[in-house]
């Protein structure tokens, strides 16, 4: 395996008087995709929006492609090749797919848009037909694919999934994580928060497992697919 | 044949006469106390006939609507008021505007007015302008990036109260001051912006209100500097050095006789008329111009979601201390002309009343709409004038016209639109 483009070392993160995070380390290769599973309130969510920088960590390292970049600010993050998708979607509603295309360009100037988004057109055929509506009137699945789309818009070097599986019906989670997969193959490095870990897990090549802040369990996604307590825990026992 | 046709199959005259008999006790309940109850000295006497009037005037009023919203034509009406709709409205990229033939036939229009114009009309068209200055600026901050600025007042105060400092202790005319009191607006837009980059909503209101206060506190207690409540003078503006008085300060030779003209005092507020209009017409070009930029797209993105502006890496910092000090620098503007034209500046001009009146115009207008903005502000600044005989009910009057807006036009008298965006190239079909 290559160097590890994004590598977290014993970070604390709080809220206030709480404790998130506690001394989580962990890394991500080039070309890997890494998922991260846990259950509601594990941290899964503060673990990724610490990597921008919000909140800030207290103490541990972020090191991204050797740099150290815990005490940058989020645009700097962004600029320099990390795009996330926030959880729940996050589009403006009141934008037009195509503005919010254009809206994920911010990071490296639109000089590659109009090529860009014609590559996100063919990865999601969906969001062509709806290219001037507005993003407020589009379903949730097609809302996930925007932002996921909006977030590949800067080229990012990792892509960063904030539960992409959030209060979607199964069908379109399917089409999403099939999306995911092809994306991975495209040799695109992505890290991914999710609670729906079944999907997670068959697409990842490796995975975590989070609880109460702390990692506890780490793996290929099939050992932790295969893995008892995984099984009972996070696949509802089936 | 239409009419007659709607009038048999439409007309429910029961729930028009149910709505009439609602509308009149409400207006009983309302009206009766305020208008039938009237002190005399210590006693008071009840004047029913009053009352029997304004209920009767309501009761006639609310069913000739209610026939009239039952009839083919109020039917559509009352469509068109639904279909408003919600969001912003996304035109095409090739949409050509009616405003192309409208915007030249408005300065053709502008040009022409002051012939017919007497002075009076002179000064109210100029206080229209001075808004719609007001009114875009403050557009920027609230309508554009969802700033909700309730101190707006306070950059006003400064611009004019930078003429009238400069020139009474720098010596400072009315041209230096122009730009510098934009700047020096735009400074405080900045300082201010600082503490609030934090808050959102309701808490930044409540912060913007209280600087809006410290200024206006500031300026009526400092007596040595400011003058206090007693108000300071404001210098003319000058035409290449030449002053519109009848003589000139120190020897000068006025604008009238260097022409040789008869005096005219209407000859300045002519020519604050033409600067005004033309720093309009600049003002809005630019703002016209940022909202196509990714400034203004950064704007209108920070309005709908914050977080998701910081998760794609946009410097929020900038965004919003550009707003502030954007809209702040268009009041500073509009101090001056204000100071300029009212040749005097006292602190009751920048109660909090005066930022309600701006904010009042950005939303009657529609946030973000600028053809909204620059109509609303020119009718909440005309109305009062047209309605002089009833300016004690003026408040009132704004309030009617607010609470009627939120029911018909929620998103104000002209929706935002904006053009939709087309990448440099263009995508292929």
């Amino acid at each position: 395996m290559s160097a590890p483009i994004l590598e977290l070392k014993e970070l604390d993160v709080f809220y206030g008087p709480i404790q998130a995070l506690k001394k989580v380390s962990m890394h991500i290769n080039e070309g890997e995709t890494v998922s991260l599973i846990g259950a509601n309130g594990a941290g899964k969510s503060t673990l990724l929006m610490s990597i921008f920088g919000q909140p800030r960590a207290a103490s541990g390292q972020i090191l991204y492609r050797g740099t150290d970049i815990t005490r940058k600010s989020p645009h700097f993050i962004a600029s320099n090749g990390i795009a996330q998708s926030p959880e729940g979607r996050r589009v403006f509603p009141d934008m037009t797919v195509e503005e919010n295309l254009m809206m994920g360009t911010i990071p490296i100037g639109d000089k590659h848009a109009s090529e860009d988004m014609q590559r996100m057109y063919e990865l999601f055929p969906r969001l062509k037909e709806r290219r001037s509506q507005r993003a407020m009137t589009m379903s949730g699945g097609e809302q996930q694919m925007l932002a996921i789309a909006r977030a590949l818009m800067s080229r990012p070097k990792l892509l960063l999934l904030d539960e992409p599986s959030l209060g979607l019906a199964p069908i379109v989670v399917k089409q999403i994580f099939a999306t995911l997969r092809e994306l991975a193959q495209s040799g695109m490095t992505i890290f991914l928060v999710e609670q729906n870990a079944n999907h997670a897990l068959k697409l990842s090549d490796r995975a975590y497992v989070m609880v109460n802040g702390e990692i506890r369990m780490t793996g290929t996604g099939q050992e932790l697919l295969v893995n008892e307590d995984v099984r009972n825990a996070y696949l509802g026992g089936h | 044949m239409s009419a007659a046709n709607s009038a048999s199959s439409g007309f429910d005259i029961k729930r028009s006469l149910i709505e009439t008999i609602v509308a009149g006790l409400l207006a009983l309940i309302v009206f009766g106390p305020v208008v039938g109850v009237v002190l005399d000295g210590y006693t008071f006497n009840a004047e029913p006939a009053r009352v029997a009037w304004l209920v009767g005037a309501v009761m006639v009023g609310r069913f000739v609507l209610s026939l009239f919203f039952q009839s083919g034509t109020g039917q559509r009406m009352l469509q068109g008021f639904d279909s408003g709709g919600s969001g912003v409205h996304v035109l095409a990229p090739d949409y050509k505007s009616r405003l192309r033939y409208i915007i030249p036939a408005l300065i053709v229009i502008a040009i022409v007015f002051p012939i017919f114009a007497n002075k009076y009309l002179l000064t109210v068209v100029i206080l229209g302008l001075i808004y719609v200055l007001l009114g875009l600026g403050l557009n920027i901050v609230v309508g554009l990036a969802g700033l909700l600025d309730l101190g707006y007042v306070a950059f006003y105060a400064i611009g004019a109260y930078g003429l009238a400092l400069g020139y009474q202790y720098l010596g400072l005319g009315f041209w230096t001051v122009l730009p510098l009191a934009a700047l020096a607006a735009a400074l405080a837009g900045c300082i201010l912006g600082f503490p609030v980059l934090r808050m959102h909503g309701d808490y930044l209101a409540i912060v913007t209100l209280g600087f809006g206060e410290i200024i206006r506190l500031v300026l009526n207690n400092w007596l040595s500097f400011t003058g206090g409540p007693n108000g300071m003078p404001a210098p003319s503006p000058t035409f290449f050095g030449l002053e519109f008085g009848r003589r000139a300060k120190d020897g000068g030779v006025p604008f009238h006789e260097f022409f040789g003209l008869d005096y005219n005092p209407n000859v300045k507020f002519l020519f604050i008329y033409i600067v005004l209009f033309l720093v309009v017409l600049a003002v809005l070009y630019i703002k016209h111009r940022l909202t196509r930029m990714p400034v203004g797209r950064a704007w209108e993105a920070l309005r709908e979601d914050e977080i998701a502006c910081r998760s794609m890496g946009l410097n929020h910092v900038l965004v919003k201390l550009s707003a502030f000090t954007l809209g702040a620098s268009t009041a500073g503007l509009a101090g001056v002309f204000f100071a300029t034209y009212q040749g005097f500046v006292n602190p009751s001009s920048f109660t909090f009343f005066e930022s309600a009146l701006i904010l009042a115009i950005v939303v009657l207008g529609g946030m973000g709409s600028t053809v909204g903005v620059v109509i609303a502000a020119f009718v909440l600044t005309v109305a009062p004038e047209l309605l002089r005989s009833f300016s004690e009910y003026r408040v009132l009057l704004f309030g009617v016209l607010m609470v009627l807006m939120m029911i018909w036009r929620p998103r104000g008298l002209i929706r935002i639109s904006r053009t939709g965006v087309v990448p440099r190239k263009g995508v292929a079909p």
